[in-house]
């Protein structure tokens, strides 16, 4: 059996999106032409747009700009506020989070470069970040604040709505990188109070290669690409029809699935949870009540994520590490560390992050292989020895 | 940049068979308490090294017969990824059936090689080279268990290259045998660099207290300098650039003359030096300390220019006194 537990990495499309998508693929017309294969095409683009706006609770006047991914428009409001430094703007201060994606945290680093400044806000150990501490790094030069919806890793969720009032307070624009949220949370920009907002289609079941950038009407943009007209001059580029047209689906199909990731998912993960925590020296992190419905984050003692991602895999499990083996990186998983765990546990966590197409039956699988296989691989570990003896 | 940089590679992809094999299946996992050793007349050894914070750590077993000082068996423990499991496990391998001094000779490197399906292509990618440093490491721990020494005392604590073990000193002795002036000429007598890169220049990913570009270069720098040193001091005095005639008649004035002052308290400093073409070469002294008030100055001015003539061998040398 293979169970595919990294939804929060990217998840499958989903088989009407999928349609939806194939459908539209003959669609090829230009949006910009003005003959009757343009028409068409602009239509399409009509449509999907009036899925999309209400979608995200968008007003027709604020824009909402395709993009490739959420990247690309997470780089897109970082560097429109470096543009405006570039010209001579005061504001050089970006306030964010040390639990942003790399998305954030890597033009973050680019427009340090350039003589901007960077705050970034600490967690406690739910994964969140004290709004005391957000106020009183506010400074007269703040151009942006810039806080994820929820990690990917640790599922910990932001308090969105009260950041949006601190940022309202003292007229600093507020970006939220929204990756986690479509499909997992009610979306309602208005309500989050966020001037900008960027999703992708592949984390709700879309397609890959689509994403959306929110930009509330009067907030600063300027835009990442340029080119020809597309996207009112915001966005240069071909419009990938087919790619919005099934994005809108996926959008439309994530938000009718809420109660069912508010319940069923949550209830497999909550099922998934316990047997882990039924296995000796294991843990999970992030109170429930501030955590994604679809997401666990556990350490196991004695077991490196990567030789545990190994195991699952001969299993046919999929999950995700955020330490290091897996990738260059000689540090344990920044996220557990954050969230106050000694470094060596830091190396030992695992990400099993579910779908609303996940099923009982392959939760039922991973939870009888995984005592086999933690015990297997404690039985290798000289760290669980050591617990043991001692 | 090329087209295979710009599809990220997936490590587990560049594992060998025999990695793969090794990190599922270890043959040599487990533990020897001190009654296995009594049964088998062995010491027991028990080594760790490594930590747990930094994702990798390995506790080597090893049963030695006192005797011969050979290793009769060997066990691992292992925490970290499937790499360094599977690089214990061959590293445990390795020693049995060596001698204490034989198996210190095991480096990560031969574990490495062992894991190789094919000889020319590496067992797994290098940056996973950092996994299999612990075999080395470990062995060394137990051996200086087993001696009863400092295991600092076996290590050279110069290791520049902690993948291919390679010592800042051998780096040195290559680049001046083989007056190498780039990594890549280096590479063609050592193995230094070749896997994870972090020793070739900053910005690897582990950052290290020295880089080979910089040995490169000092060594060069060094060698440059000696060289310069050596055609100043092996040319004749009369033939030298006046920069090199300064140079040496004020290594002379330190290495010889300076002790012979000292001892009744003064010392002396060059001023200038001024020569006319196929003339003399008038050296200008100032004294200090007790020779300022000597009177026998015009002596020790006679014994100075005397000095430099012989030590230069020249007689153009004019000690002028300021």
């Amino acid at each position: 059996m293979e169970v595919y537990l990294d939804n929060n990495s990217t998840t499958p499309m989903n088989e009407e999106v999928r349609e939806v998508y194939h459908e539209h693929e003959k669609f090829y017309g230009n949006v910009n032409s003005i003959y009757q294969k343009g028409i068409e095409t602009r239509k399409l683009l009509s449509k999907a747009y009036d899925v999309i706006y209400p979608a995200i609770g968008a007003r027709d006047e604020d824009d909402i700009i395709i993009t490739s991914s959420t990247t690309e428009g997470n780089n897109a409001v970082i560097k429109t506020f470096l543009y405006n430094f570039l010209q001579g703007s005061e504001k050089k201060h970006i306030i964010t989070t040390v639990a942003e994606h790399s998305s954030i945290k890597a033009p973050c680093a680019f427009v340090k470069k350039f003589g901007m400044e960077v705050t970034y806000l600490y967690t406690d150990e739910n994964g969140r970040i004290d709004l005391q501490e957000l106020e009183d790094s506010i400074r007269n030069d703040t151009a942006l604040i810039s806080v994820l919806f929820a990690s990917n890793e640790s599922g910990a969720i932001q308090p969105i709505k009260e950041i949006g009032e601190i940022s309202k307070k003292y007229e600093i624009p507020f970006h939220c990188d929204g990756a986690q949220a479509i499909s997992k949370a009610k979306v309602d920009v208005k309500e989050l109070g966020v001037d900008y907002f960027t999703f992708s289609a592949h984390k709700f079941h879309g397609p890959k290669g689509i994403g959306g950038l929110y930009v509330r009407n009067g907030s600063p943009f300027i835009p990442l690409i340029h080119g020809g007209n597309q996207m009112g001059g915001k966005r240069g580029g071909s419009i990938n029809t087919a790619g919005i047209v099934a994005m809108a689906k996926a959008m439309e199909l994530a938000n009718k699935n809420l109660n069912k990731m508010y319940f069923e998912v949550a209830k497999l993960r909550d099922k998934l949870e316990d047997a882990i925590l039924k296995i000796p020296d294991t843990k999970s992190y992030v109170d429930k009540k501030f955590r994604l419905p679809n997401t666990v984050i556990a350490s196991f003692r004695g077991i490196e994520g990567e030789a545990m991602l190994w195991e699952l895999n001969q299993s046919g499990i999929y999950a995700a590490t955020g330490s290091s083996c897996s990738s260059e990186r000689l540090q344990g998983s920044e996220v557990l560390e954050a969230l106050g765990e000694d470094p060596e546990i830091a190396h030992t966590g695992i990400i099993f992050s579910l779908s609303r197409f996940t099923k009982e039956d392959e939760i039922d699988y991973v939870i009888d292989k995984l005592p086999k296989i933690v015990d297997k691989l404690r039985n290798i570990s000289m760290t669980y020895a050591k617990v043991k003896s001692s | 940049m090329a087209r295979e940089d710009l599809i990220t590679g997936n490590i587990w992809e560049e594992y060998s068979s025999k990695v793969i094999d090794r990190m599922s299946n270890p043959r040599f996992l487990g533990e020897f308490s001190e009654e296995d050793a009594k049964k088998r007349n062995a010491k027991l050894v028990v080594a760790d090294f490594g930590s747990e914070a930094c994702g990798d750590a390995v506790r080597l077993y090893w049963l030695v017969d006192s005797k011969t000082d050979k290793i009769l068996d060997a066990r691992f423990k292992s925490f970290g990824c499937g790499t360094a499991i599977a690089s214990s496990d061959v590293m445990a391998e390795l020693t049995i059936g060596k001698t204490i001094d034989e198996a210190m000779k095991i480096t990560n490197l031969d574990v490495e090689k062992a894991l190789r399906d094919d000889p020319n292509k590496p067992a797994f990618p290098p940056q996973k080279m950092h996994c299999s440093v612990m075999a080395y490491d470990v062995i060394i721990e137990a051996a200086s268990k087993y001696k009863g020494v400092d295991p600092k005392k076996i290590k050279n604590s110069e290791i520049v290259c902690e993948c291919a073990r390679v010592t800042k000193g051998e780096i040195e002795e290559i680049v001046r045998k083989y007056k190498v002036k780039t990594v890549e000429e280096l590479q063609k007598y050592t193995d230094a660099g070749k896997y994870c890169k972090s020793c070739v220049k900053p910005g690897g990913h582990e950052e290290r207290s020295v880089y080979l570009v910089d040995i490169i270069k000092e060594v060069n720098d060094k060698m440059k300098e000696e060289e310069l040193i050596k055609k100043a001091e092996t040319s004749n005095f009369d033939e030298m650039t006046l920069l090199n005639k300064i140079k040496n008649i004020e290594r002379v004035l330190r290495e010889d003359i300076s002790s012979i002052l000292a001892m009744d308290g003064g010392s002396v400093e060059l001023v200038d030096v001024r020569e006319k073409e196929n003339e003399e070469v008038k050296v200008l002294i100032k004294y200090l300390g007790t020779c300022s008030v000597c009177n026998a100055a015009a002596l020790t001015m006679h014994m100075i220019e005397q000095t430099l003539n012989e030590k230069l061998e020249t007689d153009k040398i004019k000690v002028v006194q300021i």
